[in-house]
């Protein structure tokens, strides 16, 4: 679809960028490309397989194989389920589940651009890769103002968000009447329009994603539970609260082809919300939000589907519909659980040696 | 009356070395903190001003003073949470804020500066204490071990599987504290670690804390209580913006390092003051 809109948009006379600065860039990105995407190609490939195979046996009609697009967007949406309770578990209870409809909004202005670029220089390269890029700098960029200022705010949340959107909507008013057309996909989410280049670019940001957090989930839960003790045992706590917005941008830019803009935060949010109230460790939390967010992204595809409407908002209602559930349940539980309390023991002084390992 | 009261900012660092006498391993190795002429404000004006101090491993310190005095200020500065703005602060011989060997420290924070809502048991709290030693991989069975005898050690066993959210603020203390043991840290930095803490348990904490130190781990306490500081405490660092006190408890009690620091109001509510 870029291409075309780049086609149709490189006469429009916006061309003032040197097309000599943007060439080697793209032929560099090209080569390194080409084999990566290969490879997520064949992994396409066998979803197909393993699709088909699903489809002949349940007869879905939705995963029928003439629609390709419908497997790809099954895939994104099971990504996405994961990777966006995974990271939003983190935000959520850093109270920053406002960071990622900030990254969305700029995910957005990173779309715009790379729109703009492909329609004025040819770039060639999807929108949701300039997504990324400027998405991951405004999450430094957060970051840094925490940093500075010693504190998340929304004001500064607030003022990036709206930054995104409004620098978006210029640059898109800018290329004039074609591109409002698409833009709607990158606003509301389409299921249909998950091209094989999306796909792949999603499996590595899935990728990523999932491997960084596997890696670094003990230093990422110390630094999300307590601060302070995280730096005083020697965790970089920056460097890690750097690692996790970053990690925030790559999932709202990778859940907004199916999401949209707009809704896209409700995916790092309603399921983990929903998690919190039935679980009661972490580990069971991250793994409910997961369980959650799956059940919503393929209710939601289906019903989507069959009912020929926007698949992000029929999720986001089907998340939040799970997450009244939860509500309730957990109350349930609570309420039942309440009677038993066990005896506290003493403090024992001759229990000390634990803290030397004699 | 103590030579040490006439000048608040020299009777430091000496004292602190003619009272390590009850250190038998002074001698050993580098001092555990060492701050020398630290200064530091978060705006111009400065909360702490220019304190000396050194404290040697397996000492047990309490650093008291008035609210606000810049107590809390004093242990970020001293663990590395904040850099100095003048002067240097030294951890285990390295700078302070680039000290990157955590688990030579445990760490309670005055009723816990941790996510209140988040859904995470007891027992992975206590967890974390060992995750300096595993850094990026898992919990082998010996550190499993040592979360559940901190466990036991806090009388919080039977607790391991509630959520935190569940417990009483003194329950959490608790739980937080079985963290710092976990740690198996060389040092213990306590902010206020009985505040929430009932009444009979306080004092059982304070034999822990005791039992610790007589293991040879380093204590460092700010604490509000001055009876809990006059009985427990080694030596006490008095400490008002400036040091206005650093030497034996005994010493302390008998000055009036005390009521110039924190205002003639001040005095203790154990028997031992004369």
């Amino acid at each position: 679809m870029s291409a075309s809109v780049a086609a149709t948009l490189a006469t429009s006379g916006l061309a003032t960028v040197d097309p000599s600065v943007v060439l080697p860039l793209q032929s560099g990105l090209g080569a390194v490309g080409d084999l990566v995407f290969g490879v997520l190609l064949w992994v396409l490939e066998q979803w197909y397989w393993l699709m088909d195979w699903v489809y002949y046996i349940t007869g879905l009609e939705m995963l029928n194989p003439r629609y390709r697009f419908m497997h790809r967007a099954i895939l994104v949406g099971l990504c996405v389920g994961v990777m966006a309770p995974l990271i939003g578990t983190f935000l959520v209870h850093r109270q920053l589940a406002l960071i990622g409809d900030a990254l969305a909004h700029t995910g957005f202005a990173g779309v715009a651009v790379g729109l703009f670029l492909n329609a004025v220089i040819d770039l060639g390269v999807s929108p949701y890769l300039t997504a990324i890029v400027v998405a991951m700098i405004a999450a430094l960029f957060i970051e840094l103002i925490s940093e500075v200022t010693d504190a998340y705010n929304d004001v500064s949340m607030a003022i990036v968000l709206s930054t995104g959107f409004a620098l978006g909507t210029t640059l898109i008013s800018l290329n004039a009447g074609g591109l409002a057309v698409g833009v709607n996909q990158f606003l509301f989410g389409n299921l249909s329009t998950v091209s094989p280049q999306s796909a792949a670019i999603l499996l590595v940001l899935f990728a990523v994603i999932v491997g960084t957090v596997a890696i670094t989930r003990n230093q990422l839960l110390y630094v999300t539970f307590d601060e302070t003790a995280a730096a005083v045992s020697g965790i970089s706590v920056n460097w890690y609260n750097r690692v996790m917005v970053m990690l925030t941008a790559m999932v709202v830019v990778g859940a907004m082809q199916i999401m949209g803009v707009i809704l896209v935060a409700a995916m790092l949010v309603v399921p983990v919300a929903g998690a919190t109230q039935v679980s009661r460790s972490f580990s069971e939390s991250l793994v409910v939000s997961v369980v959650l967010a799956e059940i919503a992204v393929l209710l939601g595809i289906a019903v989507a589907y069959y009912g020929g409407v926007t698949a992000g908002g029929v999720i986001v209602l089907v998340a939040v519909g799970i997450y009244v559930c939860a509500v309730a349940l957990g109350k349930i539980q609570s309420a039942r659980g309440e009677q038993a309390t066990p005896d506290m023991g003493s403090i024992e002084a001759d229990g000390a040696d634990v803290g030397t390992g004699d | 009356m103590n030579t040490q009261d006439s000048d608040p900012t020299t009777a430091t660092a000496a004292d602190g070395r003619a009272t390590s006498g009850t250190n038998p391993d002074a001698t050993a190795s580098e001092p555990v903190v060492d701050l020398t002429g630290v200064t530091f404000g978060y705006t111009a004006t400065p909360v702490v001003e220019d304190v000396s101090l050194t404290v040697d491993l397996g000492e047990y310190v309490a650093i008291v003073g008035p609210n606000g005095s810049g107590k809390s200020t004093l242990m970020q500065l001293m663990v590395g949470l904040l850099e100095p703005d003048t002067g240097t602060a030294h951890l285990f011989g390295e700078r302070a804020d680039r000290f990157d060997d955590g688990e030579r420290i445990g760490y309670v924070a005055q009723q816990a500066s941790a996510a209140k809502e988040m859904p995470i048991t007891v027992r992975e709290v206590v967890k974390m204490g060992r995750f300096p030693h595993v850094g990026f991989g898992r919990l082998s069975s010996e550190d499993w071990v040592i979360v559940d005898d901190a466990l036991a050690t806090v009388g919080m066993s039977a607790f391991a599987d509630r959520r935190v959210t569940q417990l009483s603020g003194g329950q959490r203390q608790r739980a937080f504290i079985a963290r710092a043991l976990a740690s198996e840290a060389d040092l213990l930095v306590l902010d206020e670690p009985t505040v929430g803490v009932d009444a009979e348990s306080v004092d059982a904490f304070y034999d822990l804390l005791a039992a610790l130190n007589a293991d040879g781990i380093t204590i460092l306490l700010i604490e509000h209580d001055l009876g809990a500081v006059a009985e427990h405490a080694d030596r006490v660092v008095c400490l008002n913006r400036e040091l206005y006190f650093d030497g034996a408890t005994d010493d302390f009690v008998e000055s009036d390092a005390l009521a110039r620091a924190f205002g003639t109001e001040a005095r203790f509510l154990t028997g031992a003051d004369g």
